[in-house]
């Protein structure tokens, strides 16, 4: 399910079963909101929720909530993405901060959250990225992509091999 | 040689990214010594030389630094005679190379295949040029010019011009010079203005640039200006070719007018840009940058390899 455009955004950190109770009808939303176990991703760049999802993957089993074009606290609109009973892995973190280097990770167990973390990028990105110039050495399947972070907000990422900078909107990902 | 030279020995000169400013200057440093000096000290030294691309130019300035000293060579010229040619991955053809010789040195039209080169080989391994990456030889001994013509490579007003979109030798030495504090001037038509990125880099590390399309703009107390070639091949239009062609053409006229004082830079081969009858031109310094090649190239050879000239 996609929550409306500007419904309330609210930090996964404070959230709790007692949210479930916080209005009489309003079920589904609030149902989708509390998470027992499984991973919130807030603050994500309004936009990329849906690449974030094809990094993640949909799962076979547990409730994907995907907010999209919300009102931030901090100004401005983000996108958020609720899993169930999943946890991110180091490398899907590591992709994701790409993408949208300001974003949480929420880790909840037991309607709790066990850990919150906002993702560093590495100084090295082995494989993640496809090098998009055509005359780059790394076009060659047989070789390993891996870029340089030459800085990290806005970000920009400097390939290897070819030299080529990349500024984040050309990031194209493996 | 000094601490810092020795540090390079067994290095790669791939990039000149990879160096500091204090490196840069230790091989321009040992340049200097390596004037006009013939002892056979990489006697029994082989470099593999490995052409994947033509270049003519580049290939006869390192085979003569390589035989000024009693070195030799081998490899291969042009790609077509190469197994590569067959298939084989470019990993595999230095594996093999480096049982063969004492240093490498590759061209490939792909860039990036130096970087690559040089991860497969536990030998030093040389750009000569990796598409339009990185030459980072040609690099040094334009810096090596500079130093030599005007005495430092700081405090001096640099214009460059024509095609500062493609050239790749441009763009390396404006990016290099960020390492000193010299003013810029980059004098090219609109369509072929140095892409953006390298203003950025410039921004980032507070060197004092301008652009403008017209070649008089510059003032008469430039010291250098670096010409490059505008290809043909990069306007649909002719007609816009032939306009842009002859503006950024530079005689013994345009000397004139903009100061005699002037260094003269150009990477050749030249077709029209620089006209002939400046080749007596006190500030004439094109044929000076292909001599300076094989100097820079003996020194760098020999650090990379560790053998001191004395
Ligand atoms: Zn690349």
């Amino acid at each position: 399910m996609i929550e409306s455009a500007g419904s309330e955004a609210t930090d996964p950190a404070s959230e709790g079963p007692a949210a479930t109770t916080s209005s009489g009808n309003a079920e589904p939303l609030i149902k989708v909101s509390a998470l027992r176990e499984g991973t919130v991703i807030d603050h994500l760049v309004a936009g990329t929720a849906l690449k974030v999802l094809k990094i993640l993957g949909i799962p076979r089993e547990g409730a994907v909530t995907i907010g999209l074009n919300l009102e931030s606290r901090k100004g401005g609109q983000k996108d958020i993405i609720k899993i169930e009973r999943r946890e991110v892995s180091p490398q899907e973190v590591e992709k994701i901060a790409l993408l949208s280097p300001r974003a949480t990770f929420s880790i909840i167990r037991d309607f709790k959250v066990v850990r919150k973390f906002k993702p560093t990028l590495p100084e090295v990105i082995d494989n993640l990225i496809r090098c998009p110039n055509p005359s780059c050495v790394s076009s060659d399947d047989r070789v390993a992509t891996r870029f340089h972070v030459a800085r990290t907000d806005p970000l920009k990422v400097r390939c290897h091999y070819c030299e080529r900078a990349l500024k984040k909107e050309d990031i194209e990902h493996l | 040689m000094t601490s810092i030279a020795a540090v390079l020995e067994g290095r790669d000169l791939i990039s000149m990214r990879d160096f500091t400013r204090d490196e840069l200057l230790a091989f321009l440093d040992e340049a200097e010594r390596f004037e006009d000096f013939e002892r056979p000290i990489m006697a029994g030294k082989i470099m593999g030389s490995l052409f994947f691309e033509p270049s003519t130019r580049t290939h006869l300035s390192f085979t003569s630094a390589v035989q000024r000293l009693g070195g030799t060579t081998l490899g291969f010229a042009d790609a077509r005679v190469s197994s590569t040619a067959k298939g084989e991955s470019l990993a595999d053809t230095i594996r093999m190379v480096e049982n063969y010789c004492d240093i490498i040195l590759i061209r490939h039209h792909l860039e990036g295949a130096a970087r690559l080169a040089a991860e497969s080989s536990n030998l030093p391994v040389v750009n000569a040029g990796d598409g339009t990456n990185q030459h980072p030889t040609q690099t040094l001994l334009d810096l090596y010019t500079i130093r030599q013509k005007r005495g430092r490579l700081d405090n001096l007003k640099i214009a460059f011009v024509g095609d500062l979109k493609y050239s790749r030798t441009v763009h390396s030495l404006i990016e290099t010079l960020t390492h000193f504090d010299n003013e810029i001037f980059l004098i090219s038509p609109t369509s072929l203005r140095i892409p953006s990125e390298f203003l950025e880099d410039l921004d980032a590390r507070g060197t004092v640039y301008s652009e403008d399309e017209d070649f008089f703009s510059l003032s008469s107390d430039v010291d250098i200006i670096y010409t490059t070639r505008i290809q043909e091949e990069r306007f649909p239009d002719p007609i816009e070719y032939e306009k842009v062609k002859n503006a950024y053409r530079i005689d013994l006229e345009t000397m004139l007018r903009v100061g005699t004082e002037v260094t003269l830079m150009h990477p050749l081969p030249r077709v029209n840009e620089i006209a002939t009858d400046l080749d007596d031109y006190p500030g004439a310094a094109y044929f000076d940058q292909a001599r300076n090649g094989v100097t820079v190239r003996k020194a760098v050879l020999c650090m990379l390899l560790g053998i001191d000239r004395d």
